[in-house]
């Protein structure tokens, strides 16, 4: 599946559990809607805790360029 | 031909007139000279040029308080020898004959140029559509990676940095040093932007200086930023620090932040808020499923109970089945008993209304009552003899025969058969029916006589 953006990962989840909260929903649809929520949860959850974020900078050295950690940048401000 | 002679009046009527019309709101760019402010809060002051000069005045304006500009921006104080554009209309003072400009805006000429450029350069991307809606790329809800375009230094990337990891401190920013004023700032920044397409793997770009003066801003303004804003593939939020003023970045890029930390605001969501939503629709969904789950066992159970009825209902068939036969037994049974003592009972009754008895007994009631017949009858045939002998006998003493033997005869009217006695009984010409002793005659009354 094409890298799902959060953001549509979210929507999704909250449009399944609309659904659910309808109630129309078969055994299977209800099944099938819980498994993909879950696995929507999950994503999302992955998304939102992953490492600590890398902060660069983008120099020119000569013709080419170099990506470089940025130094000093308080991590913790 | 009578010459037309005007009086002095008339004739700055109608110059007044020819002047006023023939100039409408006109911009007129010269040099300031003998600056006077009376009291009246009125500025009066001379415009010239290298060449010729022409009196200005600007009012001040009724509400505001004795201030030169009270209703435009306050830029500047005018000063003696300023060079500046004023907007102004022509006016003609009839009493001394003399004409002046009505003045109502002043701009320092250095700047006002600058704005005239800018101003011209935004109609033209205007009209090629640069600003247009429709070109406007969404700004992802949660980018991976933010570019970042402004100066290395100061507090602008501090503050970009700091808001975003208060934020969101898992996104990854790459920061592209660029000067942001001077002439050079123009190609740094659109470097810079092209860059950024070219990484690719960019979510967002924000382009970000702090405040400044519109000199500061020029790059802001430049045409190159403005077109390589408009090629990027990558959404780009312009932060320019200046509040009130849009720069042409501020037009084309996909979205206008009023500061540098307004931007940084903007571009990542609180990651506490969606760790909240998430965590709430994952709590409403399991809670949902499992009482939808109990649901659905309990509509299992419910049925399942139901299945096992057959079995049970095959039981109470042969349940019911035996009972109803039951029944049917006690039912026959108790008719055919009643059956029995209704035999029971019609046969006694038939036994006791049996012709056969009743023959017996009526044989025997016959004999008895031919035996009482038999002696009555022979009784009363002697009672009946001895009877008939004393009555014949009186009959016979009392026999109308005897007496008609001796003659007599028996007399009766012959209308009723009354026996007549006496005389009186009948009538002249009544018939009458004698018996005498052997036969009888019928004869008519002739005659009466009275004993």
């Amino acid at each position: 599946m094409a890298k799902e953006k959060f953001e549509e990962a979210l929507d999704r989840l909250e449009d399944l559990v609309r659904k659910m909260e309808a109630g129309e929903m078969t055994l299977e649809e209800s099944l099938k809607a819980f498994e993909e929520g879950t696995r929507l949860a999950r994503l999302c959850a992955r998304k939102l805790d992953e490492a600590e974020r890398r902060v660069e900078i983008l120099l020119k050295q000569g013709e080419d360029l170099v990506i470089k950690p940025l130094p000093g940048e308080d991590r913790e401000c | 031909m009578m010459k037309e002679i005007l009086t002095v009046s008339a004739l700055n009527n109608q110059i007044k007139d020819l002047l006023e019309a023939g100039f409408v709101l006109l911009w007129v760019e010269g040099e300031v000279s003998n600056l006077r402010r009376p009291a009246s809060g009125h500025v009066y002051f001379t415009l010239k040029d290298e060449k010729s000069q022409i009196r200005a005045v600007i009012f001040r304006s009724p509400f505001a308080p004795k201030t030169p500009f009270p209703n435009h921006r306050p830029v500047f104080d005018l000063e003696e020898g300023m060079s500046t554009i004023c907007r102004a209309r022509v006016s003609v003072y009839q009493p001394r004959g003399e004409y002046q400009l009505i003045v109502d805006t002043v701009e320092p000429k250095g700047i006002g140029a600058l704005q005239m450029a800018f101003e011209q350069l935004k109609n033209r991307l205007e009209k090629e559509g640069l600003f247009d809606a429709v070109h406007k790329k969404q700004i992802p809800f949660l980018p991976e990676r933010i570019g970042i375009i402004t100066s290395a230094t100061g507090a602008v990337i501090r503050d970009i940095l700091t808001i975003t990891h208060r934020r969101f401190p898992s996104v990854d920013i790459l920061v592209a040093p660029v000067r942001v004023q001077g002439s050079e700032a123009p190609a740094e920044i659109i470097q810079a932007i092209d860059q950024m397409n070219a990484i690719g793997d960019i979510d967002v770009m924000i382009l970000a200086r702090g405040g400044g003066s519109l000199e500061d801003l020029a790059p802001f303004n430049d045409e190159g930023v403005a077109r390589a804003i408009f090629r990027s593939r990558i959404p780009v939020i312009s932060a320019v620090g200046h509040e009130t003023d849009f720069t042409i970045a501020d037009f084309v890029s996909d979205l206008r932040a009023p500061t540098p930390s307004a931007a940084a605001e903007l571009v990542v969501p609180m990651k506490q808020d969606l760790i909240a939503s998430l965590e709430n629709l994952h709590h409403r969904m399991f809670h949902l499923h499992r009482r939808m789950m109990n649901r659905f066992k309990e509509r299992l159970n419910l049925l399942r109970e139901r299945l096992k009825n057959p079995k049970r209902r095959l039981a109470d068939f042969r349940l019911f089945a035996d009972d109803r036969l039951e029944k049917l037994q006690r039912i026959f049974h108790h008719k055919t008993q009643g059956r029995k003592h209704d035999l029971i009972r019609l046969e006694s009754r038939l036994h006791q209304v049996c012709p056969l008895i009743h023959i017996h007994d009526h044989q025997f009631a016959l004999d008895h009552l031919r035996k009482n017949m038999i002696a009555e009858t022979g009784n009363t045939i002697e009672r009946f003899n001895n009877r008939l002998c004393s009555l014949t006998a009186m009959l016979d003493s009392l026999s109308p025969l005897a007496v008609l033997k001796r003659g007599y005869g028996i007399v009766r009217r012959l209308s009723d058969g009354e026996i007549i006695r006496r005389a009186d009984d009948i009538s002249l010409g009544c018939d009458v029916h004698v018996k005498v002793l052997s036969g009888s005659f019928e004869t008519r009354v002739t005659k009466i006589y009275e004993e």
